[in-house]
């Protein structure tokens, strides 16, 4: 199954004020050798555009996990909002 | 004077809030749980196995009325190889006796059910808001930041029970930067299955019987990670967990792995024709006991994943979070009879978890992260061994068992060699003695 269609199946309530997440120095990702964020996610938020040379997150599909703030510490980690973000059916 | 808003403010609304919450609400005493979900559990994830006894000195037969799915008789532990599994476990019929060791539950469901609980003996819970940041006086805290207008909220002692992201246990500095090395990223589906599936596949009897299966082996080559199955009423729950650095540094795609694993054929046979209904992920702090921050300050202790209470190897982390919530409260009832929240009072908690089965546990296993991170191979090598060794001998072509026999005492001798085995036995034994 792809990444994709299991990011389906997650309830979110979506902040579409604010981004809970961004990087501190997008020059970082430029030189970022392998750009672990973009592969450890397991939800999919991060992708480098080679073309724009910029790093786009796509933060409506955190699933809150932690894990990108330990890989790279360029990475700005927040709590969505409270009430917003991910919500299991199951857990 | 600056009055307090309640006497105790406990931040996460998890096992181990939630316990401390109950212990102080039935003292009478004026509690807040706050929780930045919609609802306790909304954002949980567990691979969903729930140790009875814990939560059971608190509410008593909570099983009979808590949304659990099945009650486990049967613990399987799988070694896996690309081709093969070789099985091993115990089913007991003691296990299908009330009270039962354990269950399979849903976080979403039971630790909302536990609010529930926690509410009714009279703590407050305040959902959907996210503790910002501690309140401080000098080095003491007396306070939390919510992310609510006029959000500041006062108290005696602040207990975080925030989970393994803790930020407050970082703000304090009582602990350092989490590493790669001491976190595992765990994944998990729900596949849902009709129950008489589940229990033909599984060889039970009844859809209140469940069964585990613990996954390790050369399968999972050069990287320290677990996978479970776990039967639910009509679903199972299926994952894995991978420490972080290993993930990162064979540049992998989680949810690939996964894929992967869920299309070996020993497991593809027990999900076959289910539907995967929910997806998710979180960390586990897998790090052990050199890994836990210092566990209470001025005003402040820390509990369950914020502490880094996790037996990873038996898979308990819900209990030890429930159990150290309840030291936490007892520390506090028993400060607040002297009227001093300093850490010298404070530091009777880490007594109380030093002396229970959690810290003792933890230290039976303290060396363990650091073995298998220099001896990966343990739990590839040997398993790998134990697999062909067991094809070997199961496989009639005309050898003779002893001539097998010897062939597996010769590629012992070649593959590992008696002397690493043995520098190994002595290795692990020192560990764990
Ligand atoms: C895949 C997986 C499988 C596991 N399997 C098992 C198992 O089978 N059996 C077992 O016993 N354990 C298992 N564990 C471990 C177990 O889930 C944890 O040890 C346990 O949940 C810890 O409880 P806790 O209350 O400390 O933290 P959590 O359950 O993580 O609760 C923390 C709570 O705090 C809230 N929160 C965090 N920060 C803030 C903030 N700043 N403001 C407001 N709210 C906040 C969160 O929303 C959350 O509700 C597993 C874990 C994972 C990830
Ligand atoms: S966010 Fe970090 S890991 Fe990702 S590309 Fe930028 S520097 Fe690299
Ligand atoms: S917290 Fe987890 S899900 Fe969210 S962006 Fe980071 S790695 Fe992805």
């Amino acid at each position: 199954m792809r990444i994709e269609d299991k990011l389906y199946l997650i309830g979110y309530n979506i902040d579409e004020e604010e981004s809970h997440l961004g990087v501190s120095d997008p020059e970082e990702c430029k030189k970022c050798l392998g750009r672990p964020c973009t592969h450890i996610c397991p939800a999919g938020v991060y992708s480098y555009d080679d073309e724009e040379g910029k790093l786009s997150i796509n933060y409506d599909a955190c699933v809150e996990c932690g894990t990108c703030r330990i890989v790279c510490s360029y990475i700005t980690w927040r709590y969505p909002r409270g009430g917003f973000g991910v919500q299991y059916k199951f857990g | 004077m600056r009055k307090n808003d309640f006497d105790v403010i406990i931040v996460g609304a998890g096992p181990a809030g939630l316990a401390a919450g109950y212990v102080l609400a039935k003292e009478g005493i004026s509690v807040a749980i706050i929780e930045r979900g919609i609802f306790p559990g909304s954002k949980n994830v567990m691979g969903g196995i729930f140790y009875r006894s814990s939560l059971d000195d608190l509410i008593p037969d909570f099983y009979k009325e808590a949304p659990i799915e099945r009650h486990i008789v049967e613990q399987k532990i799988w070694l896996l190889s690309g081709d093969s599994m070789f099985s091993t476990g115990i089913k007991s019929e003691k296990y299908n006796a009330e009270p039962y060791n354990c269950f399979s539950i849903f976080r979403a469901k039971f630790d909302k059910w536990f609010a529930k609980k926690v509410a009714d003996a009279s703590a407050m819970i305040i959902n959907e808001t996210v503790v910002k940041d501690l309140i401080l006086d000098g080095d003491r805290v007396i306070g939390v930041k919510t992310d609510r207008p006029n959000g500041d909220l006062y108290c005696d002692v602040v207990i975080a029970a925030d989970g393994v992201n803790s930020f407050l246990t970082k703000s304090l500095g009582l602990r350092k930067k989490i590493t790669t090395n001491n976190v595992a990223l765990a994944l998990k589906e729900i596949i849902e299955l009709p129950d008489k599936v589940i229990n033909d596949r599984f060889g039970v009897s009844g859809s209140s019987e469940g069964v585990t299966i613990e996954i390790t082996g050369p399968y999972f080559d050069k990287m320290r990670a677990i996978g479970f199955v776990y039967t639910n009423r009509n679903s199972l729950s299926l994952g894995l967990g991978v420490v972080t650095e290993d993930m990162v540094k064979l540049k992998i795609n989680p949810n690939d792995l996964l894929e992967e694993f869920k299309s070996h054929p020993a497991i593809k046979p027990l999900i076959n024709g289910g539907e995967t209904k929910e997806y998710m992920a979180h960390l586990i702090p897998e790090g052990g006991y050199y890994s836990m921050p210092k566990l209470y300050s001025n005003g402040f202790m820390v509990v369950g994943d914020a502490a880094m209470l996790v037996n990873s190897i038996h898979r308990e982390g819900a209990n030890l979070a429930i159990e150290s919530g309840k030291f936490a409260a007892r520390t506090y009832i028993e400060a607040r009879k002297i009227g001093d929240f300093s850490q010298k009072t404070l530091s009777s908690y880490q007594k109380k978890l030093e002396e229970s089965f959690v810290l003792r546990d933890l230290k039976t296993y303290k060396n363990l992260p650091k073995l298998l991170e220099e001896k990966q191979y343990l739990i590839s090598k040997y398993p790998k061994f134990i697999i062909d060794a067991m094809y070997e001998m199961y496989n009639v072509d005309k050898v003779s068992k002893s001539e097998k026999i010897k062939l597996i005492m010769n590629r012992a001798k070649k593959e590992l060699g008696y002397f690493n085995i043995l520098k190994d036995v002595f290795s692990v034994w020192r560990d764990f003695r």
